[in-house]
């Protein structure tokens, strides 16, 4: 589903310009657990961007479920990551003024889904990832486990296709870590596919497919199900 | 994004900026509090001096000598034409036109007036009985002028309060001898009050018999004539009527204007309602003043929530949903701080009305709906621009600013 070519992406940085995306091809499958790891500058979260939209290759060729997302406007592009794309950020990133309940809710509240279709969905996700007690509380009263949790929920409100996870448990502790991880997981059972950018090697060892990335290159490509 | 879902997204970001959200409401209700205000002196004042003319009551013609037509510019106020207004003209004219009830002719001049060794330069107005009912004036110690017959001279002055006052001070006036030029005049009647019309304070005004003040000044033409309307008479058809036997004694030449009130107050009307437009643009630049306001308080906003916006992009908000909640946001607090200061404006109208109870404050509808409307206008004219640049970002650079 996922199916990149040849991709690019230079940044200038002062003087120097950095090659965050050195010619990187590469093919996920639906419902695949892959894990990208590689040292700071390796360009594992430029990738991650690319792959969610948020970002445009120099150059080469990006393609997503059959359609070609260099060929796409900014509208478009918006279009497929509300119904194709989930990500988590290792910050939250939920809206501060927003409860619980409406930070999930905010994607299907963008998309003029009605209160009345809104709320049974999103009570299910509550419950599923166990917050439903704290719906109502605002992210500054949430752990930061609890946090994460919510911004998944936020991330597969829409039911997407992928879900990019940008060191998802970079800020928790091993605990909370390790549920969230749990939870990704379990998601990826359900069928979702699933990429997460990780320094955590416990966690990164955990993913089917593990891609290590250096200097903006694939490095290695490993493969438990290829390899049985 | 529903309507309802937009508005509390909108008034969650706001509150959250309480203290910025509550400046920015102040300056807008103050502008709008200030087109309110404005608009309501202007169209006080125009109440206020349309209520000074209606004194001469609608049913009274004005007539002056000479004629644009023949000028070639406004109709003569000095009493100059080529020809001259005269009594016996009047004379003619009563008995000539049915539809005049009262005639009132006026030959105006300048004197110095003296009573021992007291004088005052005064205005001096040539007139008859008629006069004193025709412009509402009442007598407040004797009587107004006699009725005499126009061609008819008396040593007899009605004078106004204040000129009273410098001459007799608080001593009888009625009965005594006043001077003016060389000629000697009875104090019959004292005016009561003030009336200022037409800029010239009456009270500080003689008022003699017509044939003696044209004895006075040595003048034989009138300077104007009022003339009332018998009642169930039409003016239009009366002035008609009054033209064509002027006509007739001016051997054919039309050379007289005739005023009726309706046309002068219609355009002192639309004198002062430009007044209260150009009052009320006065404040619309504090609108626009805090429509700039607006501008950088949406700026600050959209430069502290490019992680937010990142965030909306990332969730699949289109730029258009960008813009929109921004430019929400800042015609909903426009909005609100037209309300506050269409209260605020109104508050003070009512103040105002308490304060001077002559002068008929009031806010018209329009100014109501064009200062909210105007509030709301500029705001979303100038937070478009901060809301296009938040509507711009690139959704990953956003993301990564915090």
């Amino acid at each position: 589903m996922i199916d990149i070519c040849g991709v690019n992406k230079t940044f200038t940085l002062g003087d120097s310009t950095v090659h965050a995306l050195n010619n990187i091809t590469l093919q996920i499958g639906q419902g695949e657990y892959v894990s990208v790891m590689g040292p700071s500058g390796s360009g594992k979260s430029t990738l991650l961007n690319m792959l969610g939209l948020l970002d445009r290759p120099d150059s080469g060729r990006y393609s997503l479920n059959g359609v070609d997302t260099g060929t796409l406007d900014e509208n478009e592009r918006a279009r497929l990551r509300r119904e194709q794309i989930g990500f988590v950020f290792q910050s939250y990133h939920l809206i501060a003024r927003l409860t619980a309940r409406e930070n999930v809710e905010m994607p299907l509240m963008l998309a003029g889904v009605p209160a009345r279709e809104r709320h049974p969905l999103v009570a299910g996700i509550l419950d599923k990832l166990g917050i439903a007690g704290r719906a109502h509380h605002l992210p500054n009263q949430l752990s930061g486990g609890e946090r994460q949790r919510v911004a998944i929920g936020r991330s597969i409100v829409m039911k997407p296709a992928i879900l990019l996870a940008d060191e998802p448990t970079g800020n928790l502790d091993s605990r909370s870590g390790k549920e969230v991880t749990e939870i990704l997981e379990t998601l990826n059972r359900e069928g979702i596919t699933l990429l997460v950018v990780t320094h955590d090697l416990s966690m990164g060892e955990r993913a089917t497919r593990r891609i290590r990335m250096v200097d903006g290159a694939v490095d290695s490509d490993l493969n438990d199900e290829e390899a049985a | 994004m529903r309507l309802f879902d937009l508005l509390r997204f909108s008034l969650l970001a706001l509150r959250r900026q309480r203290f910025r959200s509550s400046m920015l409401l102040t300056a807008v209700s103050l502008g709008v509090a200030a087109v309110i205000v404005l608009t309501a002196l202007g169209e006080g004042a125009r109440g206020y001096v349309l209520g000074e003319f209606a004194y001469l009551g609608k049913d009274t013609v004005v007539m002056i000598p000479g004629r644009k037509e023949t000028t070639g510019g406004m109709p003569p106020m000095t009493g100059v034409a080529a020809h001259a207004i005269t009594l016996e003209e009047m004379e003619v004219l009563q008995r000539a036109v049915p539809g005049i009830t009262a005639l009132a002719p006026m030959v105006l001049g300048n004197g110095p007036v003296s009573f021992n060794a007291r004088e005052r330069d005064s205005m001096v107005i040539g007139t008859t009985a008629a006069f004193f009912p025709l412009r509402d004036l009442a007598i407040a110690q004797g009587s107004p002028l006699p009725e005499l017959a126009l061609g008819e001279g008396m040593q007899v002055a009605v004078i106004g309060q204040t000129l009273k006052e410098a001459l007799f001070d608080s001593g009888r006036a009625v009965g005594q001898w006043i001077r003016l030029h060389d000629y000697r005049f009875r104090v019959v009647g004292v005016l009561a009050g003030t009336g200022d019309s037409f800029g010239a304070d009456l009270s500080e005004a003689v008022f003699i018999p017509v044939a003696s003040a044209q004895a006075v000044f040595n003048v034989h033409g009138l300077f104007r004539v009022m003339l009332k309307v018998r009642e169930n008479h039409q003016v239009e058809t009366v002035k008609s009527a009054i033209e064509k036997q002027m006509q007739a004694l001016h051997n054919g030449d039309l050379d007289v204007t005739l005023i009726s009130p309706d046309a002068m107050l219609s355009t002192f009307d639309s004198i002062l309602r430009v007044m209260t437009l150009g009052v009320a643009g006065i404040g619309a630049i504090s609108l626009v003043v805090s429509g700039i306001l607006v501008m950088n308080v949406t700026l600050m906003s959209v430069k502290q929530r490019t992680a937010e916006i990142g965030l909306l992009k990332a969730l699949g908000a289109p730029a258009s949903q960008v813009r929109t909640l921004f430019l929400t946001e800042a015609g909903l607090v426009a909005a609100a701080g037209a309300v506050l200061g269409i209260v605020a404006g109104q508050l003070l109208v009512l103040v105002g009305r308490q304060l001077y109870p002559d002068v008929p404050f009031a806010t018209p509808a329009w100014a109501l709906w064009a200062s909210l409307a105007l509030a709301v206008g500029t705001a979303l004219l100038f937070a478009w621009l901060p809301a296009q640049q938040a509507a711009n970002m690139e959704p990953v650079d956003a993301l990564g600013k915090k």
